[in-house]
């Protein structure tokens, strides 16, 4: 497939390695983990998987044991991960069904979820999920929660008015035609027409119903919506009809109303698949969590395998773990005592004891998916103004029906002008888009809590970055010790590592992993720690904290921690934040991409003059007070500039209010509390990048929708108020510019990202209408 | 044109009939999953299992 791995499209590191024997032929592979899982596909039949596939599959996954617990009825459904292309779902089934003890074995493409039942006396739930994980997959079990079987009525009813009205409608239209051809005798047509109404009124009476709900609630609060013109339109159209029909004179459409019908609810399905597809996405991270009780603070044992089922700090054992659902990111993140872990994520190789911090709802995960609903709750301003043109429009266009139809004696005049200029276009335009570009920016790692971002997002020209824990992993390590008195280095760290044990201040990780002897540490808040040892006063800190105990002065810039004990000092420390892996290539990328990149730090001007030199920013300003960076940004934005801010999202609030568009590092830290538009829920800089690109293709499908919607109204209106156009014209072409606006949308916004493994790899698939 | 009038109920029966089938369809869970089709086709192994 290309010249990496046969198996997973990655670049072969060690060619020759590992390979295997495949569509008969020996194939390179790039990892032992990719060599596992190509063979068990061949041994198990199922090379034409890899004949059938239209993507790379995902890398192998580094573990396969689970173990999970046997639910009380041997079935159970599992959400289906990691999955690229529908050769995958394919070789799924394909596994279970052969997997010995399994009864039955189902995988809906749509959904990409999978019912499986099997004989417990052969066979168990963690041997199924171990199969699945066989071939490189992942599949968790769910609880189908009951929002999921109202999901599956909705979408029965929609398919079900769907039908009645295209059945309806084509055999209405036969009944029509004979009158458009002329040659009937006035009986024959008077039959006809009472088929016509027969068939129109279920039509009408069932399948329309939306309509007419819609617009009695719109009536209701006071508000004309896009429900009130369709309802008039058809219980208008089919009224004449009607009384035609019953009076013998006049004309009837109900040919018209049907096939208006139809292109209406067709329209609404396709919304109604997307809509169910984007809340799909968000179901993977929060399956994991448990729903159960679990009180802050238990000791629990996740094995390897499972997932974590809430937040929590590990208390012990050495494991890694696979945080790509929340992060996007697809290296295993090693875990050890005292590091975070968040629930949803898949605890890899070793069993690892946790303390819960946070559980259910009030887990990062819970949180990220509350974030990512309320997102919806706010428009771009572009798509607001729409709105507000919609319900303007609404108004216009009935008064427009009532006046051609005084004009021109004709009511059905009226029905065409309202049939024609239902702003469903316009109200269609923009949210498909949104929920599309914000599921694939939160496949990327870059979760967006307002929509209204999206629009700044696309038009940056300026990016500010505050140093501390952006372009640095925020974690001080130990550079240099200067040992300034009589004691020698070893002892020195010994003595600041003793002092800082009890810390939990940044600085205090810097000396983690150095033998330390219990004392007891007096914590003087923003200078230092002081503690007795062996005898005589110790302090640890700031040059000023340690120079009060000394009582002698020193003048050096270059450290920031000092030790000293009452007759002198005994050493300085140079700490460094390290950068992050990243920050090179990102910075690089972004000055490629015509972006003008500012570095403002609260730091030294040496540190952060440092950090510019090494990543190659030119404008860049150190030893910045919050309000100066508020100023800067500010002066950047009165010259014009669109400004783009990343910070930590804690403390520089301020900032990122300011700024156009605001980013923050959102790992670890609590994802609801940080004040920023994009929360970088992996960390990963170059989530950055590919939410700035990946906005700018959004927006400019939402203008080119929204600038469709209106001229298409504009056109048509004058047309259907000469009477150009009759009402069954004009529902075909209300549909069609409803389907164009739609199509539009559902265009691929951006290729498959590198990191695709991810199981939102699905959104980025152009959706196809179920 | 006599036949028109038994062939125009008939006609609007049958739209009844086939609309009752629909239905059937329908709540047979028929069109729950209309992208697995399209892949079914890969499925064409007959070796004995």
């Amino acid at each position: 497939m290309t010249a990496g791995c046969f198996h997973c499209g990655l670049p072969l590191l060690e060619p020759g390695r590992h390979r295997a024997f495949l569509l008969g032929a020996e194939r390179e592979l790039c990892c032992a983990g990719c060599e596992a899982v190509a063979s068990t596909i061949a041994a198990g039949g199922f090379e034409r998987y890899y004949e059938a596939r239209s993507a790379d599959a995902p890398s192998a996954l580094a573990v396969q044991d689970a173990d999970f617990p046997e639910p009380a009825s041997p079935q159970a459904s599992l959400i289906l991960e990691r999955i690229t292309c529908g050769a995958c779902l394919w070789l799924i089934e394909q596994v279970l069904r052969r997997l010995p003890g399994v009864t039955s074995a189902h995988v809906n493409f749509t959904t990409q979820r999978a019912q499986v039942a099997w004989d417990p006396s052969r066979t168990s739930l963690a041997k199924v999920i171990a199969a699945v994980r066989g071939v490189g997959y992942d599949a968790c079990p769910y609880e189908p929660r009951r929002h999921e079987a109202r999901e599956r009525r909705e979408r029965r009813a929609e398919l079900w008015r769907l039908f009645v009205a295209a059945f309806g409608a084509m055999q209405v239209m036969m009944y029509a035609f004979p009158a458009y051809v002329g040659e009937v005798s006035l009986s024959d047509m008077q039959l006809m027409r009472w088929a016509g109404l027969v068939i129109t009124l279920p039509v009408l009476a069932f399948a329309c119903r939306p309509f007419f709900v819609g617009a009695r609630r719109e009536a209701a609060n006071g508000r004309l919506g896009m429900d009130t013109p369709i309802a008039l339109g058809l219980a208008g159209g089919f009224a004449a009809s009607a009384w035609a029909t019953l009076t013998a004179t006049g004309e009837v459409y109900f040919d018209s109303i049907s096939m208006l019908a139809f292109l209406l609810l067709a329209a609404r399905f396709a919304e109604g698949t997307l809509r169910r597809r984007a809340a799909r996405a968000l179901d993977p991270l929060l399956s994991g969590i448990s729903q159960e009780d679990i009180p802050v603070g238990r000791i629990l044992t996740v094995a390897p395998g499972q997932r974590f089922p809430a937040d929590g700090v590990v208390e012990g054992g050495r494991s890694s773990a696979d945080e790509s659902l929340l992060t996007g990111e697809s290296h295993p993140v090693p875990k050890s005592a005292g590091d975070r872990v968040v629930g949803g994520s898949v605890n890899l190789e070793q069993p690892l004891t946790l303390r819960v911090t946070h559980a259910g709802a009030d887990t990062q995960a819970a949180a990220i998916a509350r974030l990512a609903e309320r997102a919806s709750a706010t428009r771009p301003r572009l798509v607001e103004a729409a709105d507000r043109v919609a319900r303007v429009l609404t108004p216009v266009v009935i008064a427009g029906a009532a006046l051609a139809w005084l004009y021109s004696g004709n009511p059905w005049v009226a029905v065409a002008v309202l049939v024609v200029t239902c702003p469903c276009a316009l109200a269609l335009a923009a949210p498909v888009v949104l929920t599309r570009a914000a599921g694939q920016l939160l496949a990327s790692g870059a979760l967006l809590t307002r929509s209204r971002a999206l629009e700044a997002l696309a038009s940056v020209t300026d990016v500010v970055i505050d140093k501390t824990g952006t372009l640095t992993e925020g974690r001080l390590a130990l550079k240099r010790t200067y040992v300034l008195g009589k004691l020698g280095e070893r002892e020195c760290l010994a003595l600041a590592a003793s002092l800082e044990a009890s810390s939990r201040h940044p600085i205090a990780r810097a000396f983690a992993g150095i033998d330390t002897v219990p004392v007891e540490a007096r914590h003087a808040v923003g200078e230092g720690i002081e503690a007795r040892v062996q005898g005589r006063l110790v302090r640890i800190g700031s040059q000023d904290f340690c120079g009060a105990l000394c009582s002698s002065r020193r003048d050096d810039s270059q450290c920031s921690v000092f030790l000293a004990d009452e007759s002198g000092w005994l050493a300085a420390f140079e700490l460094e934040d390290q950068l992050r892996l990243d920050a090179k290539r990102v910075i690089e990328e972004m000055a490629q991409a015509g972006l003008a990149v500012h570095l403002a730090s609260g730091d030294t001007p040496e540190a952060a003059g440092a950090v510019a030199a090494r990543l190659g920013v030119a404008r860049w300003q150190g030893g910045m007070t919050p309000q100066a960076k508020h100023d800067y940004v500010a002066r950047l934005q009165a010259e014009g500039h669109v400004v783009a801010m990343i910070g930590d999202g804690v403390n520089d609030a301020p900032v990122l209010a300011r700024a156009d568009v605001s980013f923050a590092m959102g790992a670890g830290a609590d994802a609801a509390q940080l004040k920023a538009d994009v929360v970088l829920t992996g960390n990963r800089l170059d989530a950055i990048l590919g939410s700035f690109s990946l906005s700018k293709k959004a927006m400019r499908v939402v203008r080119q929708n929204l600038g469709w919607a209106l001229a298409y109204n504009a056109v048509a209106l004058p047309l259907a108020a000469v009477g150009w156009i009759g009402p069954w014209e004009a529902a075909l072409f209300m549909g069609a510019s409803s389907a164009a606006v739609l199509l539009n949308a559902s265009r691929p916004l951006a290729g498959p990202p590198p990191w695709k493994a991810s199981s939102f790899s699905s959104l980025s698939r152009s959706p196809s209408y179920s | 044109m006599e036949s028109l009038l038994l062939l125009v109920p008939l006609s609007v029966a049958l739209v009844f009939l086939i609309g009752g089938v629909f239905w059937r369809a329908l709540q047979s869970g028929q069109f729950d999953d209309l992208e697995r089709p399209a892949h079914d086709v890969l499925d064409d192994d007959d070796r004995p299992r």
